[in-house]
């Protein structure tokens, strides 16, 4: 067979890549790494008040400035990381898990089981997000496991409608009717057969409401309702500080920039999964 | 300058996505003279189509013509400009898709698409094209031509809409047309309908014609020559008597014996008495709202009763909407009847699969048509036939492993195969691990819905030796389902005709020529022989026509 190759593409474990995408998974991969060793890392405690001036400027030893109290902006960011991240990580695993695990079921079993759920979550998707947010974080008080519960509940519906429409286009195939008159159980069907068919666009989806998450979560910390001080995620440090804005201060440019960058590359990381390349000659 | 169309070594590249470049076409000349209809045929990925493709100067997206010239009345088509090429479509060459189901606007009317492109072309007034498209509609034997335009396509059938593409394809007068496999998805009894359309409207018009297909019985009643592709290489041409009764191409003899399967030996203990292995006795299924007699609205399967005996093997046949598939699921328990009873083995069956028990859903297996659809993308061979070992059998993982190895040897497959996923492997190969996984659950009795019907005829015909060895070898009984007759007539011990969800006749394979019911008349004796002068010479009732042909 004529083979050339055309003009060079990236290839890697039979993969193709882009650089885009890789920028943004080293960018991922930067920020998780901070959320797990900042503690080890941060140069002042998040508490310590280290400078004479508030929203001082970047300086030696204050690399990110000072807040509105003058402690250390830079310990503060790396912390918020471990709270924005890891609060979001877990929001999202739990709504996507079951999400994904009801439409699913929803969609291999039909009838009133998917019709029950289905509107069930339709009403709860009906509930404005920050609405909900703002009444449970009201009722119950803001408490780092209830923050995860909360935003786990917001977005498991679009988890759900999602998964449950990829499930319902693959459960049409004959494969599942053949594996149905095998006598297969619904656990089968959906973990071996419908799963792996739909994993790639629920990872993707998995992204994209990661990115909801935290933007939620750092609006409910802007209004007061997320974490409480001293503690102070990215959306909180940015509220904290907000009357820096007119100073050009970075304690206030900073935490949005952390956020920018952790949304946009999570984004971009998902527009530019590595594809596999079918062509086995090559 | 004699030929219309004159193709000169033509190339063609893809480009894959690991930027790899793959030449498709390697060097293809072919002419065709004025009002000559010359055929493309070969198996699927032979570049027929690409070939077809590119005298309207297009290559599809990812590849790209790099060399040779393919002259269409004097125009170099390959060096044209995109813009100039646009104005020879519709008016010099056009083309007819093979499915016009796909290719219609469903939201506008028929007449408005078939007069589209004296609209762009701005060959003649919208009123003069009408005119000249209901000339067409009465020269392609639409039935109410000064009515069908004002219909939108899902308001007529299959066959007539495929007709009507062909009147798109003709109203701009051009000088070459292009069928791509326009009759492949049609029943036979429809298919001679369209195929004498094309014909009488192409020659009266004295166009040139180029016809892409794989199925060398349709290619001889409609074409003069005919090229034989392989591999994106001219392996033979000649002229349509030449190709059909001296072959010197091993290809082309290789299609010519796969059309003339070999019939199934009768069985040497005919004799001894066989043991009823299912039987089924006025079964009757069918979608809708369930009415107060307890029978669905609409009955795709009305009260058929059948016999299948230990070994031997029942083939149904009827066109597509004939509840024969409705039928196999059936029987198969995913589709529960409404009304009859199904006695498998001796003992009755539970109407709906998830009550049977596991060992009668295990005796009984199912394949499918689309070995695409059947087989799960994600996974890889050896897990698509595992399962059913670890599900019904209940094997560790060393047996498991040895098992499908010798599963995958019987349906001669090479043991490599096993760590490919669906995707990777060809049509043929994906129906035989399709029917690898039937065999995987021992089972006695095995459905086959028209398996060979999305396959090549070469294909098809090495497909339906092995469900004979195998059946050899494993004693099996298959029911086989297909609209093909040659293929139920290679295989099959009976022939069960369905005409509009009820059983029609039964008869044995050498009893074919001597059918009783009008019905099977009109089905047996539309099915295309190698014969070119088959179509001229056929003449049919026309009250069976009128009443069993959907036109």
């Amino acid at each position: 067979m004529v083979a050339r190759v055309a003009a060079s593409r990236r290839s890697f474990l039979g993969h193709n890549y882009n650089l885009v995408g890789v920028i943004a998974a080293l960018v991922i991969l930067a920020w998780t790494l901070i959320a797990i060793f900042a503690p080890y890392i941060i140069p002042h405690s998040i508490g310590d008040i280290v400078d004479d001036d508030y929203f001082g400027p970047m300086r030696q030893g204050l690399w990110l400035g000072s807040d509105y109290l003058g402690r250390d902006m830079l310990s503060r960011v790396l912390m918020g990381a471990r709270y924005t991240v890891g609060i979001s990580l877990a929001a999202v695993v739990i709504a996507c898990f079951s999400g994904v695990v009801l439409g699913m079921i929803a969609a291999v079993t039909g009838g009133w089981l998917d019709t029950c759920l289905s509107r069930f979550l339709d009403a709860m998707n009906s509930i404005p997000s920050k609405l909900f947010g703002l009444v449970v974080v009201a009722a119950v008080g803001s408490s780092i496991p209830v923050l995860i519960l909360t935003l786990a509940v917001i977005y498991t519906p679009g988890a759900y409608r999602f998964a449950r429409a990829l499930a319902v286009n693959i459960n049409t195939m004959d494969f599942m009717t053949v594996a149905r008159v095998r006598g297969e159980s619904t656990i089968y069907l959906i973990g071996s057969e419908i799963l792996p068919n739909i994993i790639r666009p629920v990872l993707a989806d998995f992204g994209l409401r990661f990115v909801f998450i935290v933007l939620l979560l750092s609006g409910l910390s802007f209004l007061g309702l997320g974490l409480q001080p001293p503690l102070a995620d990215w959306g909180a440090l940015v509220r904290e500080n907000i009357g820096g804005l007119p100073f050009a201060a970075p304690a206030v440019i900073v935490p949005s920039l952390a956020i920018a960058s952790l949304t946009i590359s999570v984004n971009l990381l998902i527009d530019n999964l590595p594809k596999k390349i079918r062509d086995r000659n090559a | 300058m004699t030929n219309l169309v004159e193709v000169r070594n033509l190339r063609i590249e893809a480009t894959t996505d690991a930027g790899r470049i793959v030449e498709i076409i390697k060097g293809v000349s072919l002419d065709i003279a004025d009002g000559e209809i010359v055929a493309l045929i070969g198996e699927s990925g032979s570049g027929k189509t690409t070939v077809a493709l590119s005298l309207m100067g297009h290559a599809r997206p990812g590849c790209r013509i790099t060399g040779g010239e393919i002259n269409v009345n004097g125009k170099n088509m390959a060096a044209l400009s995109e813009k100039e090429r646009a104005k020879l479509r519709g008016t010099d060459i056009a083309y007819v898709p093979q499915s016009a189901a796909a290719s219609f606007n469903p939201s506008s009317t028929i007449m408005e698409q078939v007069i589209e492109v004296t609209r762009i072309h701005r060959l003649m007034p919208p009123e003069q094209a009408r005119k000249r498209a209901v000339k067409l509609f009465k020269a392609l034997s639409l039935p109410d031509p000064d009515g069908i335009g004002a219909r939108y396509p899902h308001q007529v059938s299959g066959g007539q809409l495929q007709r009507l593409s062909a009147a798109m394809a003709l109203i701009g007068d051009p000088k070459l047309v292009i069928f791509d496999e326009p009759t492949t998805a049609l029943d036979v009894t429809t298919q001679i309908d369209v195929l004498k359309a094309f014909k009488s409207v192409m020659r009266a018009g004295g166009i040139a014609g180029v016809y892409v297909s794989h199925d060398l019985a349709v290619v001889a009643q409609i074409a003069d020559h005919i090229v034989v592709l392989k591999g994106g290489e001219v392996q033979e041409t000649g002229t349509t008597a030449q190709i059909l009764s001296a072959a010197q191409h091993p290809y082309t003899r290789e299609l010519l014996a796969a059309f003339e399967p070999k019939r199934r030996q009768a069985h040497a203990d005919a004799d001894v008495v066989t043991k009823q292995l299912l039987r089924i006795d006025n079964l009757t299924a069918g979608y809708g709202a369930v009415r107060d007699d307890g029978l669905p609205l609409i009955r795709a399967v009305n009260s058929v009763s059948l016999a299948v005996e230990k070994g031997r093997n029942l083939g149904i046949i009827g066109e597509s909407g004939c509840g024969k598939s409705t039928l196999a699921r059936v029987i198969a328990g995913i589709h529960p009847a409404a009304a009859g009873e199904i006695v498998f083995d001796g003992r009755e069956l539970q109407r709906a699969a998830g009550k049977r028990s596991q060992d009668q859903l295990r005796e009984m297996q199912i394949v499918f048509q689309y070995a695409d659809t059947a087989l799960n993308p994600a996974k890889p061979v050896e897990d698509i036939i595992a399962r059913p070992l670890v599900f019904y059998h209940g094997l560790d993982r060393r047996t498991r492993s040895k098992r499908v190895d010798q599963l995958l040897d019987m349906v001669r497959l090479p043991k490599a195969l096993r760590y490919r996923h669906p995707s990777e492997l060809s049509g043929g190969q994906k129906q035989r691990v399709n029917f690898a996984r039937a065999l995987a659950a021992d089972p006695k009795l095995i459905i086959c819905d028209e398996i060979t019907s999305a396959l090549d005829t070469v294909v098809a015909a090495a497909v339906i030796e092995l469900l004979k060895e195998l059946q050899r070898e494993l004693g099996l009984s298959y029911i086989f389902i297909s609209h093909d007759l040659s293929v139920v007539e290679a295989i099959c011990d009976e022939i069960m005709v369905m005409y509009n969800g009820e059983r029609v006749e039964q008869i044995t394979p050498d009893k074919v020529k001597a059918a009783t019911h009008p019905y099977s008349k009109l089905l047996f004796s539309s099915v295309p022989k190698l014969d070119p002068t088959w179509l001229d010479g056929l003449v049919r009732d026309p009250d069976l026509v009128s009443q069993y042909g959907h036109r």
